[in-house]
């Protein structure tokens, strides 16, 4: 950065620095040197951890080509019927397991909500969103796949299952910020705990009830894609094959498609919150 | 709102008698669709397994527990392994996606309509691919082992933390930028003194959060060959040793909790 010469130098007052600088983000400086030492101590060990093969990675630029060469002309024909049955397979998953854990995730919120919900209640269900929420779609999906065997089955459960521990919690968040007024007007009509629920509660956050599961739609439809792999069916399977099979231009041909269809659905998905907001 | 006459008076209703029929409709096609689709979807399903499955779950908790605690020697090198991954990948991920944020936001692109697109295109297909396929892409190309593992978290989090950021570059008080342009400052210095100190606690939680998730999903890469914890849970699994996927288990919800807890210490210093 050049100096901006033109300024009139000030005269230094009793010897005080007269130009300012950022104050650092840590102010004690041994602390500073401390964490960036560590941090370049980390990195280096980091680094040389990795163990990087040079002879495969030189040999992998010919397979990376063929890749990309596979990228440019996507082969969508010649395991169409593959790619087709995958692409629905997954889409059926996505839907179904979307709308079952809607169906499961509303008592699961109503639970969760303080402000619904007695005590045991709202920490019963708050363990069950943590431990939804701590295991990756993957695992969960591993395990089904040991119970009910291969097959779109236990990818329906295991994005179900997903689904409650992100929808229970987003909602119950929801239930947890509405206005109490609004309830407190409907029970003082002389309402039951049902009629509170319909008139007072669920216009308030039936908006964000829409959203938030149009957006775990789209979220499914892409896990979807992935839990493929350890055989929970899906286009993720379809697209493993096709890497196994070393067929790069079915392997793009089913990339292209994973996010036309994960552009399509977000555009949806948008259209559809603009209008219920 | 409608008011409709009854015997009694007229009677309030929510909609009126097109509405509700539109309604009705809307909902009828939607359950005959989930019904059509699970009957795809469940086509091809051996329900004796299903019903099986409670026999199953039981058999498979008997073989779990105990954890093997013993094979804990074996797993401290692909731990390391794991978060070596998951930071590597985020910290390249750093690197590539701030360009492509300030390429990407409105008030910072050079072009809004040659680069913005493009640098939007880059986010979004990123980001519609996990991370997982990123790896199966990437061992076929790199081969397996910790490189392809650290370039999928980088290639997946590149459209997460661009996206992030952009939209936090988007949202930036002008003034604090035109108070610096007008000191006379070169367009490096607008970037370096009204720009980045606006968006650094935003960029910081992003980059955390990311973090946060992308040793969640290190823990999974191996089971495409890339590397870390995932590759012993893989053989586990694949030699049916389910005392060690327990273990296994254990060890990435315990990795995963204890970066939560970082994460969360060092967001609550920093922002």
């Amino acid at each position: 950065m050049p100096e901006p010469a033109s300024i009139p130098a000030v005269p230094p007052a009793s010897g005080s620095p007269r130009t300012w600088r950022r104050p650092p983000l840590v102010a004690d400086w041994r602390l500073r040197w401390l964490l960036i030492l560590g941090a370049l101590g980390y990195l280096t060990l980091a680094i040389a951890s990795l163990d990087l093969d040079w002879a495969r990675i030189g040999e992998g630029w010919a397979r990376g080509l063929r890749l990309l060469s596979g990228f440019l002309s996507p082969d969508f024909t010649s395991r169409w019927e593959d790619i087709q049955a995958g692409l629905l397979e997954s889409l059926s998953m996505a839907l179904t397991a979307t709308a079952a854990g809607i169906a499961l995730s509303i008592p699961v919120a109503l639970g969760a909500a303080r402000n619904l919900s007695p005590l045991p209640l709202y920490l019963a269900c708050r363990g069950l969103i943590a431990v939804s929420r701590s295991l990756q779609e993957v695992i969960v999906a591993i395990l089904f796949v040991a119970m009910v065997g291969f097959g779109p089955l236990a990818g329906f459960l295991t994005l179900a299952f997903a689904t409650i521990g992100f929808l229970a919690k987003l909602l119950a968040e929801a239930i947890e910020a509405i206005d109490p007024g609004q309830v407190e007007s409907v029970r003082a009509t002389g309402a039951g705990w049902w009629q509170v629920l319909d008139y007072g509660v669920v216009p308030q956050v039936l908006p964000r009830l829409i959203g938030l599961s149009l957006y775990r739609l789209d979220i499914n439809f892409r896990e979807s894609a992935v839990i493929g792999i350890v055989g929970a069916g899906g286009v993720g399977a379809t697209l493993n094959t096709a890497m196994d099979r070393y067929e790069y231009g079915s392997a793009a041909a089913i990339l292209i498609l994973i996010v036309a269809v994960v552009l399509v659905t977000e555009y949806v998905s948008g259209w559809v919150r603009e209008r219920v907001h | 709102m409608p008011v409709q006459g009854g015997p009694q008076g007229p009677v309030w209703r929510r909609r009126t008698g097109p509405q509700a029929l539109a309604l009705w409709a809307g909902w009828l096609l939607l359950v005959l669709l989930l019904v059509l689709t699970w009957e795809a979807m469940t086509a091809n399903q051996i329900w004796s397994f299903v019903w099986d499955a409670p026999r199953q779950a039981g058999d498979l908790l008997s073989r779990m527990v105990p954890p093997r605690w013993s094979y804990m020697e074996r797993l401290w090198w692909p731990l390391w392994d794991t978060i070596n991954i998951a930071t590597l990948g985020t910290l390249s991920a750093i690197l590539l996606s701030v360009p492509v944020a300030f390429l990407a936001a409105r008030n910072t692109t050079p072009s809004r309509t040659l680069v913005r697109p493009l640098a939007l295109l880059v986010i979004v297909s990123s980001r519609s691919v996990n991370s997982l396929i990123w790896a199966l892409i990437l061992v076929t190309v790199l081969g397996p082992g910790l490189l392809a593992g650290v370039l999928a978290i980088a290639l997946r989090s590149i459209g997460f933390i661009g996206k992030l950021l952009y939209e936090a570059i988007e949202e930036i008080d002008t003034r604090q930028v035109e108070a610096i342009r007008a000191t006379g400052a070169g367009p490096a210095q607008v970037l370096d003194y009204g720009i980045v100190p606006q968006i650094l606690p935003a960029f910081a939680g992003i980059t955390l959060f990311r973090w946060d998730i992308n040793i969640r999903e290190s823990t999974v890469l191996g089971l495409v060959g890339a590397g870390g914890i995932g590759l012993q849970l893989k053989a586990s699994v694949d030699t049916l040793a389910w005392p060690q996927v327990t273990l296994i288990f254990i060890v990435i919800l315990a990795t995963v909790a204890a970066s939560e807890w970082v994460s969360a210490r060092v967001r609550a210093r920093l922002i």
